[in-house]
């Protein structure tokens, strides 16, 4: 290239790149500033079956140990014992180990109500280990007996609705009723 | 500043003192008020400088320090004064630690002959311009001796580097100053800027093309010897870890922040002397105090729009290599400033007394280039479609 075309080509760029970054200027920011000041709070953007760390409702939990089998670093713990005389489960202790936990949603997927699951709450800096082991039973509770129809109890309903759909989406993963 | 030494010592309040001592408390007094002057105005500049390019770069910057993070320079500051002043086993430790003093030296020396404003200045000697060039070439010591003393391949190579980029760069900047000398025919910072008027096309920038050109090849040259982007190559962090602040920390290592961001204002405010119509406001006021501060004001706000491009063009522009930079400097700048020289002295020598319809015509294209430069700015704007904001605090 000659002299006086460097020149040229120079004044031409640097001209034209700093049009660019003045545009720049008056652009909004992209900036979203976790976690004081966003407009709402970060967990309700995330999707519904987002992996955040795993909740139990108790309610619903019929004791089968399907998701202590499928965990595969057994950070899932379960008691449960069939009463003699009442022919019910009892759930003793059902303990999940947040320190040991991947997340790999492999839990979830084999309950049958959808009882074990991911919520999209991600704060869980603890200051020790065992403060992450999340006791769900604090005292011996009878398990779920799902009844052949419809679930009639009123306040049971609502969490099986709940996590009916969350299975739902594990077939048609955003599935129909996904928001 | 003597007239004023001397004043005070027979009739105000240094009345009685020996001569030598009033003197000495005179200067003391300034030294101190253009210290905390600097700080402030490095410490905020450094601050300015992180919101500006992370506006450029779609961020928000530092905003959690005081409002909008506007404390945030004072943060940095006390944390820096509170770490560890650590020297390196194998430095030469006289020199390791004169060094940062040295290149403060430098920098705070060229303020004695800054001017403020209309009287405000601290010393108007006749030789101002060119002991601002001279002063500043002091900071190439510092940073040299820095550079060695670590006694660290990455700080000697830094060192190296700035010393043959700053005195390369002072034969440009040297050139582009001698075209306005050749009209005013002074050196003294505030004869130069009487010579110019408050309005456009009696500014030096405007006077003709080559005061025109010599402007943009002053900036650049200053930018070069103040080692700032594209021309950081002393402390050029992706090849020589800080260059040669490698081993500094703590205060010692402000210290040299303080020089570079200072030195911002000092390339500001020379370039508003010599090419932007320093201080001149017109004349809106009988009240005398009214149009001191308006001077400063106007001063400082033209300064400071010169600082604001060099946030810029850091924003901007990528980092040279070493023989671009030296190619830049004298295969491109040096060649071109003594070709402008020759052309204002031909200038000189056909108008005597200016050109008024001459200046006219160079505001005309000044006003031209800069509605293109907007032109594109839409342009890029319009081609993105981008969401919009004009706060600056968003």
């Amino acid at each position: 290239m000659g002299y006086f075309a460097n020149i040229r080509d120079s004044v031409r760029t640097i001209f034209e790149g700093l049009a660019i970054t003045a545009s720049h200027l008056v652009r909004k920011p992209y900036t979203i500033q976790y976690p004081d000041r966003t407009d709402i709070r970060v967990q309700d953007a995330l999707p519904f079956r987002y992996r955040g760390l795993l909740d139990v409702d108790l309610e619903i939990c019929t004791g089968c140990l399907a998701c202590e089998r499928a965990c595969p670093i057994d950070c899932i713990v379960i008691d449960a014992e069939k009463d003699k005389q009442t022919k019910e489960m009892i759930l003793k202790r059902f303990d999940i180990d947040l320190a040991k936990c991947m997340y790999c949603g492999l839990c979830s997927e084999p309950c049958p109500t959808g009882s074990i699951h991911h919520t999209p709450e991600f704060e869980g800096a603890d200051y020790s280990l065992e403060s992450l082991i999340r006791r769900f039973v604090k005292a011996p509770v009878v398990a779920y007996k799902p009844s052949k129809g419809p679930e009639t109890d009123p306040e049971i309903a609502p969490i099986l609705t709940r996590g009916l759909r969350y299975l739902d989406e594990f077939a048609t993963p955003g599935g129909a009723d996904a928001d | 500043m003597q007239q004023l030494a001397d004043r005070l010592l027979n009739e105000g309040f240094l009345q009685g003192l020996p001569t030598p001592v009033g003197y000495v408390l005179v200067v003391a007094f300034f030294a101190f008020v253009l210290l905390n002057f600097i700080m402030l105005v490095a410490g905020v500049t450094s601050w300015l400088e992180r919101r500006v390019w992370a506006r450029i770069q779609s961020r928000v910057g530092p905003n959690r320090v005081g409002p909008q993070g506007s404390i945030q320079w004072l943060a940095d500051g006390i944390k820096n004064i509170l770490k560890e002043d650590i020297v390196p086993l194998a430095a030469d430790r006289i020199l390791f630690k004169a060094a940062p003093y040295l290149a403060m030296m430098g920098f705070f020396a060229a303020f004695a002959v800054l001017p403020f404003g209309d009287g405000l200045i601290v010393a108007d000697i006749n030789v101002g311009i060119l002991y601002v060039t001279a002063v500043t070439a002091l900071v190439v010591v510092g940073i040299l001796m820095a550079g060695w003393s670590s006694n660290n391949k990455w700080a000697l190579l830094g060192g190296i580097r700035s010393a043959a980029q700053i005195i390369s760069y002072e034969i440009p900047a040297a050139l582009a100053i001698l075209t306005i000398v050749l009209f005013t025919g002074t050196l003294s910072m505030q004869g130069i800027i009487r010579m110019q008027g408050w309005a456009p096309w009696n500014w030096f920038l405007f006077a003709n093309p080559f005061a025109f050109v010599s402007f943009f090849i002053f900036y650049v040259s200053a930018l070069a010897e103040g080692n700032r982007t594209p021309f950081d190559l002393p402390e050029a962090e992706s090849e020589l870890v800080a260059g040669a602040f490698t081993e500094y920390s703590g205060l010692r290592s402000l210290l040299f922040f303080l020089v570079e961001w200072g030195n911002l204002y000092v390339i500001g405010a020379l370039a508003t002397t010599l090419f932007l119509g320093g201080w001149h406001v017109p004349a809106f006021t009988e009240s005398a105090f009214v149009l001191g501060v308006a001077q400063a004001v106007v001063f400082f706000l033209k300064s400071y729009f010169l600082v604001f491009v060099a946030m810029w063009i850091r924003a901007t522009l990528p980092r040279v290599r070493v023989d671009q930079l030296m190619s830049l400097c004298w295969k491109y700048l040096v060649p071109i400033s003594f070709v402008n020289m020759i052309g204002a002295a031909l200038w000189f020598a056909i108008f005597p007394n200016g050109s008024r319809v001459a200046s006219i015509a160079m505001v005309v294209f000044g006003l031209a280039i800069a509605l293109y430069f907007l032109s594109r700015v839409r342009f890029h704007l319009r081609r993105a479609k981008p969401e919009l904001t004009l706060s600056p605090i968003a």
